[in-house]
């Protein structure tokens, strides 16, 4: 008996029909798509992108050269040296460059720093165009924490509460 | 004598060109709507970025294939490998006199319409076959045979199908098989009722005939890369995707005029303006049966070469044939009402 009503299915197209039933319904759901340079996808606070060197409101960097990042780092991206400043002898960085091939994002780096120098921001749109500017030296971390200190800052203030 | 070389050669390639053009047109836009329903379906949006809503993406394949190198394949056959996509489009475009798009609108008028038709979609397999040859590729030759064994099975339920119609109809004449399923009663009067099964045959072997999905293992690209096109690029390609298209699109216009009364309204004609036939009927049939081929590709995996061949022989051409003889007693007890004409 089974094997006649399958037959009779089958010549009607039922499952096909189906099928096609399934196919016009998707047609007209609304589209996952995020139409990305234009739109774009809600980040976390904690989203850890290109890294940055923040100082404090009166301009003094906040590094410190403890080199608590270099020590952390699992993937031997951070490179350090250091010295005292000629101004005033305090302990603070000559050379402070992270290879961003090497780095693996793992935020360790952020987490261990002592003076919340060296951050993680949530910038993940930005390419190289030579060879070598994979290394960021110090200068351009100062550079990017100084342009994105108000982003910092409030992704900071707002996860502050689990830190 | 000026007057006859204007009557005879130069109005003809005129309206040639309105079939033509358009025809191309249609093409670019089909192309376009099939990714934009396919993106659809899938829960994507499809092209969107080359003009408005994407609405020149297809132009902007036609440049990029016409500006794309023809490569000649080592060994292969270079007369016939620049023939094959001719051979295929010539045909494909060649079909189009007989169409018949309104009850005034036709190129030629032929009486053996249905034949001539016949011929020349069975043309279209040559360029195919010729294609994988002279290609010289492992994958284009089993793409040839494949598409040539399944294009012919399926070319025999589709001509029982047209029997059918003919017997209906009697006549050959496309635009009297139209006029045929003239009558009061509108859409119920068309041959699609008293020949359902045939038109779902008839459908489906088109779909096969253009080698689409699910019937398109003569391209199987999880197999065979690209069946018979695989060597070609650039505008010989380009020629190959133009023919196939236009396939599609006259199976669509075919199964509206032979099944669904071609320009005839669905309405009955005492309804007024909207009963009235035209041109514009017959072209959101084809629209929607056009429509159908995308909804397939989007809903059904691809057929095993041999369930191809099983649907073929062993279900459509018993069906048809079956339903050739309950036509026939359709139409000996005048059980059809069959118009003359509007």
């Amino acid at each position: 008996m089974s094997r006649v009503t399958g037959y009779f299915k089958s010549l009607l197209l039922v499952e096909l029909v189906q099928g096609m039933g399934v196919t016009l319904r998707y047609l007209f759901k609304p589209k996952y798509t995020m139409r990305y340079p234009m739109e774009h996808i809600p980040k976390s606070n904690r989203f850890r992108g290109l890294h940055a060197l923040r100082r404090y409101a009166n301009g003094e960097e906040r590094c410190i050269a403890c080199k608590l990042c270099e020590a952390v780092c699992p993937a031997l991206a951070i490179t350090i040296d250091s010295a005292p400043r000629e101004s005033d002898g305090q302990r603070r960085t000559t050379r402070y460059e992270i290879d961003l091939f090497k780095c693996i994002y793992c935020g360790f780096c952020e987490e261990s720093c002592p003076v919340d120098s060296i951050v993680e921001t949530s910038i993940h749109e930005y390419h190289f165009e030579n060879r070598g500017e994979n290394v960021v030296d110090k200068q351009k971390l100062l550079a990017i924490g100084d342009r994105f200190e108000q982003q910092i800052a409030a992704d900071r203030a707002q996860d502050a509460a689990y830190r | 004598m000026a007057d006859q070389l204007i009557n005879q050669l130069v109005w003809p390639i005129i309206y040639i060109l309105c079939i033509v053009l358009p025809l191309v047109l249609a093409v670019a836009m089909f192309v376009y709507w099939e990714r934009k329903v396919l993106g659809w379906m899938h829960v994507r949006m499809g092209p969107n970025k080359v003009g408005p809503f994407g609405l020149l993406q297809a132009f902007a394949d036609v440049v990029k294939l016409l500006i794309k190198e023809v490569i000649l394949p080592t060994k292969a056959n270079r007369f016939l490998y620049y023939m094959a996509p001719m051979i295929a489009l010539v045909p494909a475009l060649a079909v189009w006199a007989v169409v018949p798009f309104s009850s005034t609108m036709v190129l030629s008028n032929a009486n053996a319409g249905v034949l001539y038709l016949l011929a020349m979609t069975s043309m279209g397999v040559y360029g195919i076959i010729i294609a994988g040859w002279a290609s010289n590729s492992r994958y284009a030759l089993l793409g040839a045979m494949r598409s040539a064994a399944q294009v012919i099975s399926y070319e025999l339920a589709m001509g029982l199908c047209l029997v059918c119609v003919l017997v209906l109809a009697g006549s050959l004449n496309l635009s009297a098989i139209v006029n045929a399923q003239a009558g009061n009663k509108g859409i119920f009067d068309w041959f699609w009722l008293p020949l359902l099964p045939v038109f779902v045959v008839y459908f489906i072997s088109g779909v096969a005939e253009t080698n689409r999905a699910p019937f398109d293992v003569a391209e199987g690209e999880s197999e065979i890369v690209a069946g018979f096109h695989v060597e070609y690029s650039g505008s010989a390609f380009a020629l190959f995707f133009l023919a196939e298209y236009a396939n599609m699109i006259l199976v669509s216009f075919l199964a509206a005029v032979l099944f669904m009364g071609g320009w005839l309204s669905p309405f009955p004609v005492s309804w007024g303006f909207i009963g009235h036939g035209g041109f514009p009927w017959l072209l959101i049939k084809a629209f929607l049966f056009s429509f159908m081929f995308l909804w397939f590709r989007a809903t059904f995996p691809r057929y095993r070469y041999d369930q191809i061949m099983r649907l073929g022989w062993k279900v459509f051409i018993p069906i048809a044939i079956a339903w050739v003889f309950v036509a026939g007693c359709l139409k000996y007890w005048g059980l059809v009402s069959i118009g003359t004409g509007a």
